[in-house]
């Protein structure tokens, strides 16, 4: 695999860009009634800086045989993508005010068949890393410069099909793929920690044969740009993993860490006020 | 539906300035959106919550959602019947809180088993903890249990015959805008396939308590499938429960309904409305899809047209067994399906996708009277 051009981006639109995420996150969620606010927040720096800096995309040409791929392990943070994907071009911004509502094309989970620029379809937690192995063999054979990177959650680890995936990709030294962990210490039930150890990670990825970039804070711009640089740009043979610790809810105060805000609503009041925090908060 | 977005414009359209902060400040409600009103949370539990006095009284985080899921009953009766006497435990892949058994583990911490989001784990254990004389209980999401897990549950639990309780909560389109992953409209075409499976559909909070308890003692394995908890409550006590049986909570002399889940609710409810036409409807709740109550049917089509709802798609469902057995038998009635067609539904909220399907009381009124037109 070889490196492909960045995008000419300052950090001060990164920054603007992740904001735009968590605006977007809590404007649909208002839409809905109901969002996955927690897990939005915690990648919005790794979706934006990968979204703006690094991958090649072509909004008018979705299928362009050549773009970068992106899925989704962690299908729930659809919400962070959608604003995203419409700000490049995808679709239009007016969809985003349908989302969940009756034959939107935007749901909770990201859907392919509806919505242009969703690389694959997620919600059944675990698949992705096996899709992701499928792409970048087909990319591969192709001879194409196409990288695809799948962002997976911390929970998910616990999905036995990741790991085969992982034999998988290291076996056939799939080195145009990218998995990204952002462990937000967030799942259903808990801390996925305490529902089910998976830690050391970076010993057990490192064991299944990839190359493991520890990412101590998955919300510090500058270090998730040289992450995804190595990761992206100066392949070694082998798969990468990028273990990115984040915070749940990162970015409104009373959400940030623990699994009450992976699924929640704002009433009006607390909707301005994390409007408020989202707006004046400078992160990364 | 796809047609109705035509209007939202085209790719490459001129984007507003996204600077335009006026667009990040809080709106009037959409119509039929509603906000969890202070009653519906002065409700709820709310001890695990983040929410506060300080906080807007529309906020709610996932502790309060999770309150709504009122007849997910599993965790409070496998307590009373562990307090029985029964040797539980109860299995789960980080849906403890959703599927409520969460409360069970907190009072018998050292007989709840939380797997993380690893399904197929889940229930090749249930089946090792099967065979050292535990009753275990796998609780999870139907389509994450019943649709990822189907290979597992046919090798591990069914083929040895083990005696396992599964309940796949969340089926059919309850999961509306969670969109298609969580949707579970094939479960029973898949478990039905299954040899030595008991397939059984309580329909709301005091059906569950009743299958668990009434079934306790059957020797093999059990899948129950239930709803989303938020489903609007058919007995009020529990009712009488057999495999094999049904419950006929309305007689008819025009035709009767022989419904499943959420849809025994609905045709209740269409019944209602269809006294205004004059038409005298029956509703029998089918809770074992697996084996059927044949002599049900049998009576059911002494009437001209026999009707089967469910929550599923109507080609691999409740209603094809009922059809196997109409055919079968030779009985002279016509049989109208209700359930959902042969496609993915769309998203939307729940209630939207259950009047579209016409999986409402509304819905099913308006078929009966075209079955019986």
């Amino acid at each position: 695999m070889s490196a492909r051009a960045l995008h000419e981006v300052s950090r001060d639109t990164l920054r603007e860009k992740a904001r735009l995420i968590r605006l977007e996150t809590l404007r649909m969620t208002d839409l809905c009634g109901s969002g996955h606010y927690g897990s939005s927040f915690s990648m919005a720096e790794l979706v934006a800086t990968l979204y703006y800096r690094f991958l090649q995309l072509r909004p008018n040409e979705p299928q362009w045989p050549d773009r970068d791929r992106f899925t989704m392990g962690k299908g729930h943070a659809a919400i962070g993508l959608y604003p995203v994907l419409s700000d490049l071009g995808f679709f239009p911004q007016a969809w985003l005010d349908t989302y969940t509502r009756f034959g939107s094309p935007l749901g909770d989970h990201p859907d392919m068949k509806k919505v242009p620029g969703v690389d694959f379809s997620s919600g059944s937690i675990g698949h992705n890393l096996s899709v992701s192995v499928g792409i970048a063999l087909g990319t591969r054979r192709r001879a194409s410069p196409s990288r695809t990177v799948c962002l997976m959650g911390d929970g998910e680890q616990t999905e036995g099909q990741v790991w085969e995936a992982a034999i998988s990709a290291a076996h056939w030294n799939l080195d145009n793929l990218v998995g990204i962990v952002d462990v937000n210490r967030a799942g259903s039930d808990g801390d996925p920690q305490q529902t089910m150890r998976t830690e050391p990670l970076l010993a057990k990825w490192e064991a299944f044969g990839w190359r493991t970039l520890v990412l101590d804070d998955g919300h510090a711009l500058d270090a998730v740009s040289d992450a995804l640089d190595a990761a992206l740009n100066r392949p070694d043979g082998r798969p990468t993993c990028v273990l990115a610790y984040t915070t749940s809810g990162k970015g409104v105060s009373f959400m940030e860490g623990g699994w009450e805000w992976h699924l929640g609503f704002l009433g009006p009041k607390d909707l301005e006020r994390a409007y408020r925090e989202v707006l004046e908060g400078s992160i990364g | 539906m796809k047609a109705s977005f035509d209007k939202l414009g085209t790719i490459g359209e001129t984007r507003p300035d996204r600077a335009d902060r006026a667009r990040w400040t809080p709106q009037p409600r959409a119509a039929g959106v509603s906000y969890m009103s202070a009653d519906t949370k002065a409700s709820i539990d709310l001890s695990e919550s983040r929410i506060g006095a300080l906080d807007d009284e529309a906020t709610w985080d996932m502790a309060a959602s999770l309150g709504l899921s009122r007849q997910l009953t599993t965790g409070s009766v496998l307590i009373e019947l562990v307090d029985e006497g029964h040797d539980i435990v109860v299995c789960t892949a980080d849906l403890g809180r959703p599927t409520q058994v969460i409360g069970f583990g907190r009072r018998y911490p050292d007989r709840y088993f939380n797997f993380g989001i690893a399904e197929r784990n889940m229930i090749g254990a249930a089946a090792g903890l099967a065979t050292t004389g535990h009753l275990p209980i796998v609780s999870n999401y139907s389509f994450f249990l019943a649709l990822m897990g189907v290979e597992n549950i046919r090798n591990d639990i069914c083929y040895p015959g083990l005696k396992v309780r599964m309940i796949g909560t969340h089926s059919g389109i309850a999961m509306g805008f969670y969109g298609t992953s969580h949707h579970c409209n094939e479960d029973i075409g898949a478990l039905r396939a299954i040899s030595g499976l008991t397939l059984l559909a309580p329909c709301d909070g005091n059906a569950i308590r009743a299958a668990f308890a009434q079934t306790i003692h059957h020797d093999g394995p059990v899948y129950l499938r239930a709803g989303r908890g938020r489903e609007k409550p058919v007995y009020g006590r529990p009712p009488r429960f057999a495999i094999g049986g049904s419950n006929t909570l309305r007689e008819g002399r025009d035709l009767t309904v022989l419904a499943i889940g959420n849809l025994v609710a609905a045709s209740l409810d269409a019944a209602e409305l269809l006294k205004a036409d004059g038409l005298d409807v029956g509703v029998v709740d089918m809770y074992s899809i697996a084996p059927l109550d044949r002599a049900a049917i049998r009576r059911a089509a002494k009437q001209t047209v026999v009707v089967s709802a469910e929550e599923h798609n109507i080609g691999s469902g409740f209603g094809s067994a009922v059809a196997e057995v109409i055919a079968e038998e030779g009985l002279p009635a016509r049989l109208v399906r209700i359930g959902m067609p042969d496609q993915y539904s769309l998203l939307g909220p729940p209630t939207h996708l259950y009047r579209h399907y016409g999986l409402d009381g509304e819905g099913v009124a308006a078929t009966l009277r075209k079955a019986l037109a």
